[in-house]
């Protein structure tokens, strides 16, 4: 029987160009126990996430930043649609191209209700599409999109090779021992722990 | 008690509000967000953002529609901005207004732009004036967490009440609310 301490809060970027637009989402994903960071744009976002956007590779300007962005693990991004240079779609699309990022589940926000740009959106990947103005009852289908994409990263982990073994997995880079003993636990619990042992699991690079 | 009498003077000009369209139901949304605390912090914080940003938008606005040559894309990107804001903090007559500046943007009307600059410009003084009464009211009423559920509960059953009104619309309602 493990004891659960205070797990760590999921941690969301939200990105949006408006001021008030981002107090808003802000106070509803604290509201709703979510850690926050926000950024006004997507190139700022992708900066945030460790992301060059010229590449894919991760390219950091500074040495303690990109320390920073490897640490800080990214459970959600949550975007507008609508903003100036990079779209929501734009950033979507890079998110996706990112062999680092990909698995992180997107939202896209937008006050006009589109058929044809939700669907662009809902085909190039993202999980939810919003209209805005965002309420406190959209928070809650957050968590499920994050509590997914850790499942299917754990059973990725596990069918790239054995979790236990460090050194024989060629792409997966994340897969150190840390929590080898852990079968009894559900696999949430692992996902969870893993966040807190090693932030950078949460984006592994394994293709 | 001082607070008591604040605390009606602060329900009344919140009920008016949303007996006016001035607000619609994502004020409550806020009002919802409030910081337990009791601190006025949370709609304080957003209203204030809000009419900073309005504020800024509708100078631009009125830059641009002083030019000799309008650039129509750029008015309609920043009505646009407006509309959002507005539709998020549940400011409803000038998300309205932004609306029906947008139509007139996009049939690159000039004058028509202009008229309904300063439609949403008098709504967005007549929005920003209540706010300010309501934020200097609030800190005095809110002291807790009891006074706040009371104060939403007030807010609540009078926004119901509204609905039926707007339902039924009979006069005789009205004495109600």
């Amino acid at each position: 029987m493990a004891a659960v301490a205070t797990e760590t809060p999921f941690h969301v970027l939200a990105v949006d160009d408006s001021l008030p637009d981002r107090k808003l989402i802000e106070r509803l994903l604290k509201t709703s126990s979510f850690q926050v960071t926000t950024v006004d744009s997507g190139s700022k976002a992708l900066e945030f996430l460790g992301i060059h956007h010229d590449s894919s590779t991760p390219i950091s300007v500074q040495e303690d930043q990109l320390i920073y962005n490897q640490e800080v693990a990214v459970n959600l991004i949550i975007t507008d649609y609508c903003m100036p240079g990079m779209t929501g779609y734009d950033l979507l699309k890079k998110i996706k191209e990112s062999s680092s990022l990909r698995d992180i589940p997107v939202v896209i926000m937008s006050s006009e209700n589109i058929p044809s740009r939700i669907n662009r959106c809902l085909e190039e990947g993202a999980d939810e599409f919003f209209l805005k103005p965002v309420r406190l009852s959209d928070m809650s289908k957050l968590k499920p999109h994050i509590l997914k994409s850790r499942c299917k990263e754990h059973y990725n982990q596990q069918s790239d090779g054995k979790i236990d073994e460090s050194s024989s997995t060629p792409t997966n880079s994340s897969s150190s021992s840390s929590s080898s003993s852990d079968n009894s636990n559900s696999r949430k619990r692992k996902a969870e722990g893993d966040a807190e042992i090693l932030p950078k699991a949460n984006r592994s690079r394994h293709s | 008690m001082a607070a008591a009498a604040l605390r009606e003077q602060l329900n009344a000009l919140l009920s008016s509000m949303y007996a006016s369209g001035l607000v619609d139901d994502q004020f409550q949304q806020l009002q919802m967000l409030q910081d337990d605390g009791g601190t006025p912090g949370f709609v304080a914080e957003v209203v204030t953002l809000f009419c900073d940003d309005a504020d800024r938008i509708i100078s631009e606005l009125a830059a641009l529609l002083e030019q000799p040559v309008v650039d129509f894309d750029k008015v309609d990107a920043y009505v646009h901005q407006l509309k959002g804001s507005s539709a998020s903090v549940g400011a409803q007559k000038v998300k309205f207004t932004c609306m029906q500046f947008r139509e007139l943007c996009q049939h690159k009307n000039r004058d028509g732009c202009i008229m309904a600059l300063t439609l949403v410009r008098n709504e967005f003084y007549d929005l920003r004036n209540k706010f300010q009464t309501m934020l200097q009211v609030v800190p005095y009423v809110l002291k807790g967490p009891f006074d706040f559920q009371v104060f939403t509960g007030i807010v609540k059953m009078e926004h119901m009440l509204l609905k039926l009104k707007r339902i039924a619309c009979p006069c005789f309602l009205l004495k109600f609310v």
